[in-house]
């Protein structure tokens, strides 16, 4: 294989979807560590795409680069907006500032330790996501101050608006009290409620079932995958909780020491002698010394032990 | 001992002994029956007398330069006098008092809570509406002041200072209390206003309302010249490089003495006219002063009063402002950079430009104060903006509670006015209001008012109003 067909294959999304966020050659390099290693996928418009590896393979690095928390070693992030939507079609992601990307290339993102206004209200927390509409509408503060009817129709806005995604996380009840007061489940679906309160084009989730129970982790699966059909964005996924990612995701890829190891459909990823190496190491020495045809028999096995994975 | 908000002193099971024991807890008299009945044991009276015995430790250690040993003037140079009999005093009473603090708390059943810290729980809970009635209170007394038979030359006079001091701190109250940007030098920017003012009067002849507004502004591109280089530094750094500023402006209105005329000052500022009206004894020939216009007789009284209300206005229209902003998207990006920079990134808030209007707005507002203090003093020189002002300002915004607009009141009356009532002890007064702050902070860590009520609610059961979903709440 030539680079040339390597990177059509790395950049072509499983459903045949349109791309609507492209990685080419993706390096980062912290001194003399390299992090991230020349990866590539694309990721389709109105699917969820997850990221996937053990830690350290640099899924969080990606991310990071993504949403400009790191400019980029080395490639592109470029992310196509769908034509109608917007008069700036395409954005090139690692030439971009971070409150750039989120504001203008609207690309939301979730933390993997949660990152709220923790004294502010689970209402306020909503409003400020919605900081760019009502600073337009409040005249950049100059008309807000003398409580102009544009700004208050504006405000009306921003809380309906926040009421919608209070409602569908369920913390309507909750609106008034401080974000920090919340449990933890709360607090995660808060903060994609945040997220989507920015109405992006493209939703980045870093392990939101993370220290979830197995009921809040099927309504995770529920809510994302509602938030995929009825506002037909794209959501990248990092998720170590293989329930949620096998069930949900449209396309996998799968990173390992910095390098993509894999990439396509749940099932193409669940079966890819790759990914099972790299998840049990250990096999690597078995199936040297058992050869091809070992492998082709151990392979159930293997499929049981990895969907056992937390 | 029990957490805040509990209530005192459940019903005891075993009365006899327990009421005996709270009635001296009360009376705050050793319960030596107690001691006698055996009720603590071999160890724990040895642990007493360690503790005792390492108090006295510290507290010699402490006074033996402070007090057990003084510098005297002697002829043929300086002579060491020793006062070993103060010494021994003072780490007697410390290793008594130890002693009897321990003693208490061992003996008090373990459910108890203290008078003291019941009635505190019980304000904390209610801190939204005790707010709310003292700032009323506040403002009707603050209207009324000049008015009340009592109101001498001096209070008025002191009240304004005070004043001044309010709209400092709210002023810091923005950078520090909303942005969570510490700010030790903002004394700097209260220098520039008042040197605006000063400067253009004195170079221009310019008029103390013409240069009201151009002090905000200066003070306002100091903010700015400030805000940049150190955008990138938080908390401790931030507040070492805002310390440094602050020196430099100081340091520069000390030395350039062509245009600032250095440690002199600029004195024979004019005093701001009522609506083009002096308040002169002796008007210029065919123009009018105050008293004349009105009638009245000339007293200086008349000009105090308003220098009064003027400050009081600008302080109102300070307080107002950031009431209104709090509530408008600058306000809420504010307090979310306070809370979480990354998040606001991530939500496409410009840090850069958001903390940038923190800072200017805050320097305005300094910057107003500034070109107030000018023409009430009718002198500036720069021994009025030392470092220690900015340190009141920010003991007020960090004794009120951060973000509290009528904890810094309390916080400014408390501490100014504790300058002037504590003028009798002298050398002494740091040392109390030191020893003042620090048994607030150990009551009420947070501040004195500190409670944040939401910018904005949800209102579940009606339709959204317009009217109710930016309904004025807080205080």
């Amino acid at each position: 294989m030539n680079a040339q067909s390597a990177d059509n294959d790395a950049l072509a999304v499983p459903s045949g979807a349109r791309a609507l966020l492209t990685v080419e050659h993706l390096t980062m390099r912290f001194g003399g560590l390299l992090a991230v290693d020349d990866i590539s996928f694309a990721a389709g418009d109105a699917e969820i795409t997850a990221i996937i590896g053990p830690n350290g393979a640099g899924k969080t690095t990606v991310f990071n680069c993504l949403t400009g928390f790191y400019k980029p070693s080395e490639g592109r992030l470029s992310l196509r907006h769908d034509s109608e939507s917007g008069q700036q079609p395409l954005f090139y992601l690692e030439r971009m500032d971070d409150y750039r990307i989120a504001d203008a290339a609207r690309v939301a993102r979730t933390f993997q330790n949660i990152r709220l206004f923790p004294t502010m209200s689970v209402l306020e927390n909503l409003m400020v996501a919605q900081h760019h509409a009502l600073l337009r509408a409040s005249g950049f503060t100059l008309l807000g101050l003398f409580g102009s009817r544009r700004y208050r129709r504006a405000e009306k806005d921003a809380i309906e608006r926040a009421r919608y995604w209070l409602d569908r996380v369920q913390l309507t009840e909750q609106a008034n009290i401080s974000a920090g007061s919340l449990p933890y489940g709360a607090q995660r679906r808060l903060e994609i409620a945040r997220a989507m309160c920015t109405e992006p084009v493209l939703l980045c989730l870093d392990e939101p079932a993370a220290g979830l129970n197995p009921r809040e982790s099927a309504e995770l699966n529920q809510l994302l995958l509602r938030i995929k059909e009825e506002q037909e964005i794209g959501i990248l996924l990092i998720e170590h909780d293989m329930s949620v990612v096998m069930e949900i995701s449209d396309h996998i890829a799968v990173l390992d020491y910095g390098r993509k190891i894999s990439d396509g459909t749940a099932e193409f990823v669940r079966n890819d002698p790759a990914v099972i190496r790299a998840y049990l190491g250990e096999e690597d020495e078995e199936q040297e010394e058992k050869g091809e045809q070992g492998r082709e028999q151990e392979r159930p096995e293997q499929e049981q032990s990895e969907s056992n994975r937390p | 001992m029990g957490t805040d908000g509990k209530t005192p002193e459940p019903p005891s099971a075993n009365p006899g002994q327990s009421k005996g024991q709270q009635a001296s807890d009360r009376e705050g008299a050793l319960p030596a029956a107690d001691l006698l009945q055996g009720r603590l044991s071999a160890r724990q009276m040895r642990d007493l007398v360690k503790e005792s015995a390492f108090a006295g430790l510290i507290a010699f250690g402490i006074f033996v330069f402070i007090s057990g040993v003084r510098i005297v003037d002697q002829p043929g140079g300086l002579g060491l006098e020793y006062h070993w009999s103060r010494l021994v005093l003072y780490v007697g009473i410390v290793c008594v008092g130890r002693f009897l603090w321990g003693l208490r708390v061992r003996l008090r059943r373990p459910d108890h809570v203290p008078q003291w810290k019941a009635i505190l729980g019980r304000t904390t809970a209610r801190a939204p509406q005790v707010a709310k009635i003292l700032a009323g209170f506040a403002l009707v007394f603050a209207l009324l002041l000049p008015l009340m038979p009592f109101a001498s030359r001096y209070l008025v006079d002191t009240a304004t200072t005070i004043l001044i001091y309010i709209m400092l701190a709210w002023g810091l109250n923005i950078v520090v209390g909303l942005a969570g940007l510490l700010d030790l030098g903002y004394v700097a920017f209260y220098a520039v206003g008042s040197y605006s003012y000063a400067l253009l009067a004195y170079y221009y002849d310019f008029s103390f309302w013409m240069c009201l507004p151009l002090a905000g502004l200066f003070a306002a591109s100091f903010g700015v010249i400030l805000g940049f280089p150190v955008l990138r530094l938080r908390g401790d750094y931030l507040a070492i490089v805002t310390l440094g500023f602050g020196e430099i402006i100081r340091v520069v209105l000390l030395n350039w003495t062509e245009l600032t005329r250095g440690p002199d000052g600029i004195d024979s500022i004019p005093r701001p006219t009522f609506f083009g009206l002096p308040f002169t004894r002796r008007p210029a020939e065919g123009a009018d002063s105050f008293h004349t216009f009105f009638g009245l007789d000339y007293s200086s009284m008349q000009r105090i009063i308003f220098l009064y209300y003027l400050i009081l206005v600008l302080a109102l229209i300070t307080n107002l402002f950031i009431l209104r902003v709090r509530k408008l998207p600058l306000g809420r990006a504010w307090e979310a950079l306070r809370e979480d920079e990354v998040a606001c990134r991530s939500l496409g808030i410009n840090p850069t430009n958001t903390k940038l209007s923190a800072f200017a707005i805050g320097a305005m507002f300094g910057g107003f104060a500034g070109a107030f203090f000018a023409t009430k003093q009718a002198f500036v020189s720069p021994e009025s903006f030392t470092f220690i002002e900015s340190a009141i300002i920010l003991a007020i915004v960090v004794l009120g509670g951060m973000g509290s607009q009528i904890g810094v009141v309390v916080a400014a009356v408390l501490l100014i006015g504790a300058f002037e009532f504590l003028r009798s002890l002298e050398q002494y007064r740091m040392e109390a209001l030191g020893a003042a702050m620090v048994v607030v902070m150990i009551w009420r860590p947070r501040g004195l008012l500190a409670h944040r009520e939401p910018t904005v609610l949800l209102h579940h059961d009606r339709a959204l109003d317009l009217g109710e979903a930016i309904e004025e709440n807080d205080s």
